[in-house]
This record gives C-alpha cells, sequence and structure tokens, in this order.
C-alpha cells in the first residue's frame, strides 16, 4: 500500500465508511424478512434473498434491514417475503423469485406502490 | 454480494481468556462449512464493557446480543440464526426473543452510559485501519494538519476542559502549552499505558479495541508543541494491546500517517513503543521517562516538571490512554462540543472497570457528574448475591473508600476529592458485606509497600509501617495506641514522600479510619472481625442442631480438624482448623457458622 496523499485519504474514507454503514442498524425503519425454512430454500429463497441485498445495496438504500425467517407455514408459496414499511405497514408476496425481489424494492420499497398481484395473505 | 449478517464477537482479553478467539475461528470455519461464508461477515472487536457476561457475540442487522457463548456454540449461531434466521434464544441476553426495534442499547447496563473513549470499543475491528477510518478516524489529525495552526489547537483542547484522565486531573491543554512554549529544539510527546491499579483495566481496552485513537491524538498533539517523536509507555503483562498497537502502527506508516511527510504536510513524526516491566511506581511520570531513558524506574523531584525538562532533559507531554483517546473527538467536532458532557468542574466522560461484589462487573463509560449510586445500582445491577452493599474503593491504592451516605455524591475530580477519595484512573472496586475494611487496607498497603521504589523513606518506611500495624489489628494484637501511630505515620507519608505514590498510598488507611472506626474498634477491643474475614478473629463452629453427620466436611477439610461419628454432629478442633472456610463452601445445611 503507497502512502496517501490527503485526497486519497478521504476517498477511502468515504468508500469506507459506505462499508462500514451496513453494519450500522440505527435509524433503519425498514424491514425486509425471507422465508428461510426448508420449504423456502428448496424453492429458492437463497437466490431471492442475494437479489434483494443486491438491488438494496444497488439502489443505495440505507434505512432498510434485510433478515431471515424460518417457514411462515406457506409452503406452496414459497419463496415468501415479508416487507414492512412505516408507510405500508406488512405486507407478504408469494413465489418471489429474483426478478420478483428487484420490483418489490423498485416498487414497494422506493416508490411505495404495493404490488398487488403478488400480494398473499400469511394466514394459515 | 454484500454480506446479510454480521457477527461483532469480542476481541479483549477477558474474553479471550474465555475462548472468545476459538469463537470466532469456529464460526469463520462454520459459515464455510455450512456454505454462507459468502452471506456473513465475522468480525473481531475490542471490548463491548459487558464483562461479567462475556464473551460477547453480537448479531446485525438483528442486534442479537449474545451473552457466555462457548466455542462450540458456533454451529448453532451459523446454522440457527445465520440460516434459519431464527435467534437462538438460550444464548440471548434477555433469554427470550427480541421484541422488534429493541435495541442493545436498551439494555440497563448500557442506559446511562455515553461512549466517546470507547466509540470505537465493539465497533469496530481494531487490527483494521480502514474501520477505523472509515468511523472518521484521522479526520481530526487532517484538520490538525491543515486547517489549523498550533495555537489552534491548544485552544480547542483549552475549550474543551479535558483535564488529565491518569489521575490528577491536570488541564491537559496547559501541559501541552507549557511544552510548546518550553525552549529545545527537540520534544517529546509520551503516553502512559503503564496502567497499575489493581482491577483496573479501562486503558488496556482502549489500546485493544481502538488503538488508532491514541496514535491520531499523539500525532496531533506533535504538530502543536512541534515534537517529531512519540513513545508509548505500556506494561509488557498487556501483550493483546502490544501486539494491537504494533498492527495499527505499521498499518499507519503504510498509508503515511506515521512518519515522513505524513499525508504530503511536510511533517514527521513516528511513535516507537517502550515496554515497562509492571513496576507500579512507573506509572509516575517522571519515574515513566526514567524508565524509558533505560534507568531504573525511580521518581525525580518535581520541578523541573516533564513540560520543561523531560525525556532526555528534552520538553515533554505525557498523557494517559484515556487522555489520549479523546483527543481525535475534541479536534474533530470542537472543543465546544466535547465540554456539553460533564460538569464545569470535569468536562466529558469517564471511564471506570467496574469490579468486585457487583453484579454486572464490566467496563463502563459515564458522562462526569454520574453519581455514583447510578453506576453500583443501575449499570451495576447492585450487589451480588443477594448481599449489603458496605462501600466502593476509587481511585485504587492511592484512593479511599466511598459508603452508602456519600452514593449520591456526582461523580468528578472535585466532587470525589471532597470525599475523601480521588478519581485516580478510574478502577472501581464495590465491596459488600463480607468485606472486612481493615483488611481491604491492609491489602492495599501491601501492594503499595511492595511497589514502593524505596528512594525516599517516608514511603519506604512509612509503607512497611502501616503495613505492620494493619496486619497486627487483623491478628487481634492492636492497641488504641496503634490507631494514633497510623495517622500520624500517615499525615507524616502524605507530606514527606517525593511522589504520589508515596503520597496517596495512606488514603485507604485514613479514608477507613474515617468511615468505619467501629470496626477498628472492634478488631482491638471486642478482638472481632464483624465481616468474619480475619482469620486469627474467627471460629468456625458447627451447629449441633443441624449437622446431621453426613461426614461431608470431614472428608474435605484439608487438615483433618473435624471429627465426629456417622450421623451424629460433628465438630471442629479448633487448635487445628486453618480456618480456610471450606467446610462451610461443602455444607448442605447450612451448618457451619463463623463468628
Amino acid at each position: 500500500m503507497a502512502k496517501l496523499s490527503l485526497e486519497e485519504l478521504r476517498a477511502l474514507r468515504k468508500k469506507e465508511s459506505q462499508r462500514i454503514e451496513k453494519r450500522d442498524i440505527h435509524g433503519r425503519d425498514i424491514h425486509v424478512v425471507v422465508g428461510m425454512g426448508t420449504c423456502g430454500i428448496q424453492a429458492g429463497a437463497k437466490v431471492t434473498l442475494n437479489s434483494i441485498v443486491d438491488e438494496i445495496e444497488a439502489k443505495g438504500l440505507k434505512n432498510v434491514i434485510v433478515t431471515q425467517a424460518g417457514c411462515q407455514g406457506k409452503c406452496d408459496q414459497e419463496p415468501v417475503v415479508e416487507v414492512y414499511t412505516p408507510q405500508l405497514g406488512a405486507v407478504a408476496y408469494g413465489k418471489v423469485d429474483a426478478k420478483l425481489a428487484k420490483q418489490i424494492v423498485d416498487e414497494h420499497i422506493i416508490a411505495g406502490k404495493v404490488l398487488s398481484d403478488h400480494k398473499i395473505s400469511l394466514e394459515v | 454480494m454484500g454480506f446479510k449478517n454480521y457477527i461483532l464477537v469480542c476481541g479483549g482479553t477477558g474474553c479471550e481468556s474465555s475462548k472468545s478467539d476459538q469463537i470466532y475461528k469456529n464460526l469463520i470455519e462454520e459459515a464455510a462449512a455450512q456454505g454462507v461464508s459468502d452471506q456473513v461477515q465475522v468480525i473481531k472487536t475490542g471490548c463491548f464493557g459487558f464483562c461479567e457476561q462475556g464473551p460477547i457475540v453480537k448479531v446485525l442487522p438483528e442486534d442479537s446480543f449474545y451473552v457466555k457463548v462457548k466455542p462450540e456454540d458456533a454451529k448453532e449461531l451459523i446454522s440457527e440464526h445465520v440460516i434459519k434466521g431464527r435467534e437462538v434464544t438460550r444464548l440471548l441476553y434477555s433469554k427470550a426473543p427480541k421484541k422488534p426495534l429493541e435495541k442493545v442499547e436498551d439494555i440497563q447496563f448500557y442506559q446511562k452510559q455515553i461512549r466517546v473513549v470507547l466509540r470505537n470499543c465493539g465497533v469496530i475491528d481494531p487490527e483494521n485501519i480502514d474501520d477505523y477510518i472509515a468511523n472518521d478516524g484521522y479526520v481530526a489529525l487532517e484538520k490538525a494538519l491543515f486547517e489549523m495552526s498550533e495555537d489552534d489547537i491548544i485552544n480547542e483542547m483549552k475549550l474543551s476542559g479535558l483535564r488529565g484522565r491518569g489521575g490528577a486531573g491536570f488541564p491537559t491543554w496547559m501541559k501541552w502549552n507549557f511544552t510548546k512554549q518550553a525552549e529545545g529544539d527537540v520534544k517529546y510527546v509520551v503516553c502512559n499505558a503503564d496502567e497499575g491499579d489493581p482491577g483496573a483495566y479501562m486503558d488496556r481496552s482502549t489500546l485493544e479495541g481502538d488503538p488508532h485513537s491514541v496514535l491520531e491524538a499523539m500525532t496531533i498533539c506533535g504538530k502543536a508543541i512541534g515534537a517529531h517523536q512519540g513513545f508509548i509507555y505500556i506494561r509488557a503483562e498487556y501483550p493483546l494491546a502490544i501486539h494491537r498497537l504494533e498492527v495499527a502502527m505499521k498499518q499507519a506508516r503504510e498509508y503515511g500517517l506515521l512518519g515522513k511527510d505524513i499525508l504530503g504536510s511536510g511533517f514527521d513524526y513516528d511513535i516507537e513503543i517502550r515496554l515497562g516491566a509492571g513496576a507500579f511506581v512507573c506509572g509516575e511520570e517522571t519515574a515513566l521517562l526514567q524508565s524509558i531513558e533505560g534507568h531504573r524506574g525511580m521518581p525525580q523531584p518535581r520541578p523541573p516538571f516533564p513540560a520543561s525538562k523531560g525525556l532526555w532533559g528534552k520538553p515533554t507531554v505525557i498523557n494517559n490512554v484515556e487522555t489520549w483517546a479523546n483527543v481525535p473527538v475534541i479536534i474533530a467536532k470542537g472543543g465546544a462540543e466535547f465540554a456539553k458532557i460533564g460538569t464545569p468542574d470535569s468536562r466529558g466522560t469517564k471511564v471506570f472497570a467496574l469490579t468486585g461484589k457487583v453484579c454486572n462487573s464490566g467496563l463502563v463509560e459515564v458522562p462526569m457528574g454520574t453519581t455514583l449510586r447510578e453506576i453500583v445500582f443501575d449499570i451495576g445491577g447492585g450487589i451480588a448475591n443477594g448481599r449489603k452493599f458496605k462501600a466502593v474503593q476509587t481511585g485504587g491504592p492511592s484512593g479511599g473508600v466511598i459508603t452508602e451516605e456519600n452514593l449520591d455524591t456526582p461523580i468528578d475530580f472535585g466532587g470525589l476529592q471532597r470525599i475523601g477519595s480521588m478519581m485516580g484512573s478510574g478502577g472501581m472496586i464495590v465491596m459488600d458485606d463480607s468485606d472486612c475494611i481493615v483488611d481491604v487496607a491492609k491489602f492495599y498497603l501491601e501492594f503499595t509497600r511492595d511497589e514502593s521504589c524505596g528512594k525516599c523513606f517516608p514511603c519506604r518506611i512509612g509503607g512497611k509501617s502501616l503495613y505492620n500495624l494493619l496486619d497486627k489489628i487483623t491478628i487481634g494484637n492492636g492497641t488504641e495506641e496503634d490507631l494514633e501511630e497510623l495517622k500520624t505515620i500517615a499525615h507524616a507519608m502524605q507530606k514527606g514522600s517525593l511522589c504520589a505514590l508515596g503520597q496517596t498510598a495512606p488514603n485507604p488507611v485514613l479514608s477507613t479510619l474515617r468511615y468505619f472506626p467501629e470496626e477498628y474498634e472492634a478488631h482491638i477491643k471486642d478482638k472481632k472481625c464483624p465481616a468474619g474475614k480475619c482469620k486469627k478473629l474467627i471460629r468456625y463452629q458447627i451447629d449441633p442442631n443441624r449437622c446431621i453427620g453426613c461426614t461431608a466436611c470431614s472428608r474435605k477439610c484439608p487438615v483433618g480438624a473435624i471429627s465426629g461419628e456417622l450421623k451424629k454432629p460433628h465438630t471442629i478442633n479448633q487448635s487445628a482448623c486453618i480456618k480456610c472456610g471450606v467446610c462451610r463452601q461443602t455444607c448442605k445445611f447450612s451448618a457451619i457458622t463463623v463468628e
């Protein structure tokens, strides 16, 4: 590693603070939960999860927490993704593939619009 | 692909001694074995402070706070938490699933705490300079090198009101200013990391968790006073802190944050580590400088103060680790901002190592002005094992006891002095009613007697005499005159000793005499130890009504002093008993009493 100039240090700090910000959970009010029970993983929840995380990163969203949960009982609808936002409350989506996952980030989280065609009820 | 989970594992000495390093390794191995290395990043951080519950593992973004984790728990943490997204409730501090939006700071231990000095401990990886830089690291150095003059820096320190955290509480800006104004072409900056108080580990944890903050601060001071060389004097018994400092210094040099022409500013500055052999007296600044120079660690008369004639006779600034760790915050955010925390007498926060008979022992950082009651009962959770609070010793061997009546005194430099103790470096040892106050005073005097360098006789002979008198009292041979003699010697030591070690060594004696005269009286007049601690003054006895003759105690007794028939009450042969207390711990029927 070569010695830094002032500009290089500032650029490095900017880059690194973006990396470390992901660990900071303060002030995040949007919560995405991906069902990762055996059924969910079998149906491709891992691909879905990666797609969501990548899209959030690509769009530079800083107020979202993505976590995983076990099976929610809707095994036929897996992969299931649940999104909590302060405006829309909790909304669940079924059969979420990588493409739909991206759509959820762009339309539900960013634009604040529920994707009614894919919405499911989690009541069993 | 970003990480979904971050696992922060405490890498402080306390947790490492409970195998946190193995937990860290196992987590990485398990993540790989279970195919989720790309989803989870395992990071070793500095101390979380909640040492009572260590080893601590925190998982983000859920903010799950796992306590007393064992290396074999790694598999479950990965398979349950990371893969299935289910918290491992049995390891959670609350032992129950977390409520939504509940944060670690909501735990009572962390309420009332403000982390300035420990801002990065438990947050960043101390062995990764990029983590430090990301959290506004070296912002203060940039400002100091490119935007501020020497006087600007000192003025900012003045505005902050920062006082030295090593014990004496001398205003930091004045030290810097004296050294800047002192004549001399060569000047030095020294970091005192010779933390020697029994039970204190604030400085060690700061260096282990955030070494760059000290390096940055020392470099800023170098610019302010015109020094180009710094020394960190640290005891060799802190191997982890030394290792992290060495890693940090290497990384800082690679980035050009230490060495020649720092960041192209034209300012040269470097730092060296000097290892101490663990002598308490070397925490005294003039003895420390002697030791760096290669001489015996013995204090020198002051004046001249180090600011005018310090290391190798050159003007030297010497500050303690915690003082240094405050500096980058002051320079980056402004002295006025820093001064908003604390009391008019003492600005900022103070880190305490809370230990002894308290439920939550650990490292706590509170704003100055917090009361002792808040620290012991709110943060510390009160006295362990349902016993009664007796006193707190602050300031280590140089401080004094604080009793129930003074628990509501706001803690700052002046406040503690008024009640006969002192801030010291921040050790805080809590005692309960099973601690004998004469024995406590004896313990500290034994320590200062052993640690006296022997240069001046008030300390060398006075400390030994005090210890001998206390010993005499604890074995039941004390007289009324001994109490007077204790006071006479103590005052002579305070007046006549060369350095703070001898001047403050009598403090534990004087303060216990002031607050617990009746306990001294009991030892002398009644030949009794009310706390049941002093072996010569107590007897272990078996209550025949409770003893069922199970023989458990007689089998455990190391000297065979307990005899009796099976299923009949046993007795203790007092002439053979060594009062070790094993029988009392063994008895399941509370049949063994002490008086």
